[in-house]
């Protein structure tokens, strides 16, 4: 067979930094190459190098980085030589680029209609006339509804998956040849995700573009991408096919990120490396302590929460919606469920659906409209936050945080925030005993004691997750809600935090309510699973049946909208 | 932009007076500016605390027959209109305003830190009190309000210091505010309310040493704002009053000579003003660099 | 946004309310007799207490203010004891004078200031880049009056470029045809152009040094903010699309920079109010901050409850004209309100 030539050969790419702290080299050595009309996903962790390896090819990289060795051939052109000139042609024109975060990478000031026609006549795509009818029918192609009304739309007026379209519509405007898509659908709801990689995969196709799609999401990239690149470190480690790469890694380190991939079918332990000590101990737990479903520990009983809507009056008079809405929204609209002793229940929903507000009621941290919240046979529902953190009880329910970095003081050294509880409410101890149980527990969270006294930013994510969680158990609450804990740290820290936090319920004996919008991840870790919407339960019950045989239709739609790459045999 | 995961370091001291020396001076060798402006505000409180006692005249003394000399050997800034020698006179007006300085920025950060932290974080009744306290005192020009308060209750040092403290609350209450607000439902505070830490006690020990690096660096800016106040009132006629050696009210008895070009009367002492000034904005800048980075102005 | 006019206005109300309160009692405050002022210094004491039983000041303090409170309401600002003249009629014609000042000054620094700002932003770490901020951290350091008695010395006394510091017209000089107070504008449209200059070249120092005076505060807020979005994810998007320099820096950037920068200029303002009364010392300038200064020395109430009102009012206004041009550049203010 021929070898055409690849429309895009990066060759032994080195982008080295100059930083506060000397010379960093984020890539080295890196071999891409992509062929016309081909789907190239480059998977890494943090620290991989995979964005700045694009930001290499278009140039785009910070001040101080530069591009010391290596060249980046584009349909036979040097990228890494062009003059400034030259590129600022071909972006936007040959090669565009979409990133993370659409919101924020639009003009928030700037109508959207006219941020495409800024690129078409940037490249001079268009007679000045028939700019703004370009405009709509890119706006159209990327399938926004009533396209032209939208024209004139501003950012902070779309929702988050039609921000995103609009950029791609910005990015296919002038049909460039190649789409690097960096991080495009991290951040949105996976039903929207689904969408938008959908779509890019239908235009791409249909005018024979090539993509590059850089993540941390294996799966996702298995699914939609022909070819993988894997890189760690700054380098790659491996490259094949997608169905290679994920029936069969060759690199230890693939092989490692592939385990790590929360899947249907896989346990717990299998998330972790096969020499991981700690997957054996979880074989002996299993069999021991078996969630033992006693009595229920929280009963919510038709919960609400109602806001009410800002600025009515003379506002309706400028509103551009003709139908007059309620004066409260209701964030949680009358919901039911249990949570059981030992039992760890999963609270799923995309964003919006009410499942954060429940739990920060449920934490007693603000308070509830109506309904009524019994924890262990008490009323705690109808205490007020200000009383509750002065209660015995406030020490029973503890919570562990989605940021690791903002639910830390910047101020406070690790020990310190782990012994803040204690201090607080824990019985009167002298430091040295506080310190010795700090230490206690930094062992059982698997913190290295010499940790203990530095300062969040000195800690890397994973180790923030796990003073977070030693915190959170430091009076051995009976309940821990855990609001999107793992969702901040790369796949294979999540393995390993995934893992603690089931060893932990199982040895202490706690009960988990486990708030995500990752239906794989609570697959993995709860007996039960509710399924929120809009502020309502759409369907609950044991895991199994609701994600094997969900009956509501959305939670299939959602089931269905988790990537899942389909390599048959 | 570029997401750079370095490499934990292992093995740094991770904590306490040692690595924030190492910090402070990585930052000053990186930043010889800032060096200065420290090295300039020693200079000034050494001239505040042992000026009087090494300049070689008496300030209030004067000598009609040796009025209005330039500058020379005898006397290094020349002698004004009423022979007083301008070097002695300038050297002790330091302490002075060094002294209206401190005291109003004090004052100030009392006042409206306090009040601005616990207007953002505890919101309510009490953003909104202090709020229109602090749009009630900015509907006056400050300056005129400063004015307005020194002329009313008598022209006396208290008074400008009250009047300066007054004039820069709502600044300082404004910044205290936004840095509480930003920092209310953060995610540690919400964490503190959950080991069992009362509001008033997450204000204190929370979050008020997360936003004192940044009072810091509004201190020293306002320390600048109030001796130019003072000596603003001054020069008007409203600050202190004749023969006190204070920069400002030197400058006003030196105007009326500029135009008959004795130049020195009024140049040395409103050299020394914009000096001091000078060092404590550069002071705040290169703290403002070691304390946040990003924020580099 | 007429809704957010009338909101802003509805909130400026306690503010000028608590204006008019404390203005009243600032000045009642005062240390000086007015009456005894008005009498004259060979007055008797029957004569003193007659004006002051004409003037009102017998009266109990809260009847004062209710006095005072009414002739407001009818637009009586009262008399000046000083010049005899209502205080009404002052504040008309010394208030042009001053507002000439401030415009010119603030035109001449923002013609400087945010050009330089930007192309500070743009070059990080080049030499403009070092002089915008020495010059921002200067320009904060410098006494106004300062500035003034030094471009005095340097242009009028050294260089003899300037003429001398006394006021806005040189004796030989008469005013133009009062129409808007602005001699540079009258003169124009009564096609004066000797007059024109005249006006200028005393305009020149004291706009000059007021100029100066906001340039720093400006310079440096157009600096920080344009570095903060050069560096925002919409920028980098621009540039991603290859979109030209001069686009991205001005029509995205600028326009988004621009936000805090107009938010800085009442406060800026605000500054100049005060500045004037310094400047207008120096130069002599029968501006609206000399006439207050004035009145405060010699405790005349009723000039500085109308100064202070009318500073209180226009600032206000001034306000209100900020968030008017805040809504138009950002329609988030807009539409959301």
């Amino acid at each position: 067979m021929v070898e055409a030539v690849p429309l895009l050969d990066v060759r032994d790419l080195t982008v080295e930094f100059s930083t506060r702290r000397g010379v960093v080299r984020a890539v080295e050595r890196v071999d891409v190459s992509i062929a016309k009309g081909e789907t190239v996903g480059i998977v890494g962790e943090s620290g991989s190098g995979k964005s700045v390896t694009s930001y290499a090819v278009m140039r785009i990289l910070d001040r101080a980085g530069k591009i010391v060795e290596g060249a980046v051939h584009f349909t036979g052109l040097d990228l890494s030589a062009a003059s400034e000139d030259e590129m600022r042609d071909l972006r936007g024109r040959e090669i565009s680029m979409i990133f993370q975060n659409p919101r924020a990478a639009l003009n928030p000031i700037r109508k959207v209609g006219r941020q495409i026609e800024d690129v078409l006549k940037q490249h001079a795509q268009v007679d000045s006339a028939a700019l703004a009818d370009k405009a709509v029918e890119m706006l159209d192609q990327v399938r926004i509804a009533r396209p032209r009304e939208r024209y004139h739309s501003y950012p902070f007026e779309l929702s988050g998956g039609m921000c995103q379209r609009v950029v791609i519509a910005l990015a296919l405007a002038c049909r460039p040849q190649l789409l690097i898509a960096d991080e495009p659908t991290t951040g949105l709801d996976v039903t929207t995700q689904k969408a938008v990689m959908d779509l890019i995969v239908e235009l791409t196709r249909q005018r024979g573009m090539s993509t590059i799609l850089i993540t941390h999401d294996l799966g996702l990239a298995a699914t939609y991408c022909d070819r993988l690149v894997v890189m760690e470190k700054g380098r790659v480690v491996e490259t094949a096919s997608s169905r290679e790469i994920f029936i069969a890694p060759a690199h230890p380190y693939t092989r490692k990120l592939m385990r790590a991939t929360p899947r249907p079918g896989a346990s717990l332990r299998d998330l972790l490396p096969e020499d991981n000590p700690a997957a054996a101990r979880m074989a002996d737990l299993e069999v021991a302590t078996n969630g033992k479903a006693g009595m229920p520990l929280l009963v919510v009983d038709k919960l609400v929460k109602e806001y009410p809507r800002k600025g009515r009056g003379l506002g309706s008079f400028f509103q551009r919606k003709p139908t007059p809405e309620p004066d409260t929204f209701r964030a949680v609209d009358g919901i039911s469920f249990a949570v059981n002793r030992g039992e760890s229940v999963g609270l799923v929903g995309e964003s919006g659906c009410g499942k954060s507000t429940t739990s920060t009621m449920i934490m007693r941290l603000i308070e509830m409209t109506e309904g009524v919240i019994t924890f262990d046979g008490e009323d705690i529902g109808a205490i007020s936050p200000q009383r509750f953190a002065r209660l015995p009880l406030r020490k029973r329910i503890q919570m562990v945080f989605q940021d690791p970095t903002d639910s830390l003081n910047p101020r406070f050294t690790a020990v310190r925030a782990i012994a803040d509880p204690i201090l607080r409410l824990g019985d009167a101890m002298e430091r040295k005993a506080v310190r010795a149980r700090c230490e206690a527990l930094a062992r059982q969270v698997g913190l290295p004691v010499d940790l203990l006294d530095r300062f969040p930013h000195q800690l890397s994510g994973g180790q923030k997750a796990r003073v977070g969680i030693a915190r959170a158990i430091a009076l051995n609450p009976d309940l821990i809600v855990l609001d999107e804990p793992t969702a901040a740290l790369d796949v294979s820290v999540q393995a390993v935090v995934l893992n603690l936090l089931q060893e932990l319920k199982q040895s202490l004996g706690m009960s988990y309510l486990f708030v995500s919008h990752d239906l794989n991840v609570v697959r993995l870790l709860c007996d039960r699973v509710i399924v929120m919407r809009a502020g309502r339960i759409v369907e609950q019950g044991p895991t199994e049946h609701v994600l094997v045989s969900p009956q509501a239709q959305y939670t299939r739609d959602l089931i269905a909208a988790i990537p899942h790459p389909r390599f048959g045999r | 932009m570029t997401n750079l995961a370095l490499p934990r370091e292992d093995g740094a001291p991770s904590s306490g007076l040692g690595a924030a020396l190492r910090h402070a001076r990585y930052i000053l060798r990186d930043n010889a500016v800032t060096g200065f402006a420290f090295a300039l505000f020693v200079l000034i409180v050494l001239a505040a605390l042992f000026g009087p006692y090494l300049v070689p005249y008496d300030p209030l003394a004067s000598d009609t027959a040796a009025a209005l000399k330039p500058p020379s050997l005898a006397h290094w800034f020349g002698t004004d209109q009423l022979g007083r020698d301008v070097f002695s006179r300038v050297i002790v007006a330091t302490r002075l305003d060094f002294l209206i300085a401190v005291t109003s920025v004090a004052l100030v950060f009392f006042m409206g830190g306090l009040a601005g932290v616990a207007a953002g974080f505890f919101g309510g009744w009490t953003d909104r009190i202090v709020g229109r306290v602090a749009d009630t005192v900015m509907a006056f020009p400050l300056f005129v309000l400063a004015m307005g308060i020194v002329a009313a209750l008598g022209n006396t040092v208290q008074n400008i210091i009250l009047a300066t403290a007054i004039v820069n609350f709502p600044l300082y209450a404004r910044v205290a505010r936004a840095e509480a607000n930003v920092r209310r439902e953060a995610g540690f505070v919400q964490a503190a309310r959950l080991s069992g830490n009362g509001e008033v006690r997450i204000l204190l020990g929370q979050i008020l040493p997360n936003i004192m690096p940044i009072m810091v660096v509004q201190m020293s800016l306002t320390m600048g704002y109030a001796i130019l106040n003072a000596a603003g009132l001054s020069f008007i006629g409203l600050g202190v009053r004749p023969p006190t050696a204070e920069w400002g009210i030197m400058v006003a008895e030196g105007a009326a000579f500029m135009v008959s070009g004795e130049w020195w009367i009024a140049f040395f002492p409103g050299a020394a003003l914009m000096i001091a000034v000078f060092c404590f904005n550069l002071l705040g800048d290169g703290l403002r660099d070691i304390v946040d980075p990003q924020r580099r102005t | 946004m007429l809704r957010m006019i009338c909101k802003r206005m509805l909130i400026a109300v306690p503010s000028l309310i608590g204006v008019v309160i404390i203005t009243f009692l600032l000045t009642r405050a005062l240390p000086g007799d007015p009456a005894a002022y008005f009498a004259g210094p060979a007055a008797t004491k029957e004569a003193i207490e007659q004006i002051r039983t004409k003037l009102g000041l017998d009266q109990p303090l809260y009847r004062q203010f209710v006095r005072y409170v009414s002739d407001l309401a009818r637009g009586d600002l009262g008399n000046s004891l000083t010049t005899g003249q209502p205080v009404g009629y002052e504040i008309r014609t010394r208030l042009p004078a001053s507002a000439e000042l401030t415009l010119l000054g603030l035109l001449l620094s923002m013609l400087i200031a945010v050009p330089l700002g930007i192309l500070a932003a743009t070059r990080p770490n080049s030499l403009i880049d070092h002089a915008c901020r020495v010059i921002a951290t200067a320009g904060v350091s410098l006494p106004v009056f300062f500035t003034g008695l030094i471009l005095v010395y340097v242009f009028y006394y050294l260089l003899g470029w300037a003429p001398p510091p006394l006021g806005r017209l040189d004796v030989f000089f008469s005013p133009p045809p009062h129409i808007t107070g602005f001699y540079l504008v009258d003169s124009m449209i009564a096609g004066d152009g000797e007059l024109f200059l005249a006006s200028l070249k005393q305009l020149i120092l004291p706009a000059l040094t007021l100029g100066i005076f906001s340039l720093a505060p400006i310079a440096r807020m157009t600096r920080a903010s344009m570095l903060a979005v050069l560096a925002s994810d919409f920028v980098r998007t621009a540039r991603a699309s290859g979109l030209a320099p001069f686009t991205v820096v001005i029509t995205y950037a600028f326009r988004n920079a621009m936000l805090p920068v107009v938010t800085t200029l009442g406060m800026v303002f605000s500054f100049l109010l005060g500045a004037n009364v310094l400047v207008e010392k120096v130069f002599a300038w029968p501006g609206i901050g000399s006439f207050a200064v004035e009145a405060l020395i010699a405790s005349d109430f009723a000039p500085l409850q109308g100064f202070v009102l009318t500073m209180a009012v226009m600032y206000v206004a001034l306000n209100l004209m900020i968030d008017i041009l805040y809504g138009a550049i950002d329609p988030r203010v807009r539409i959301e309100a």
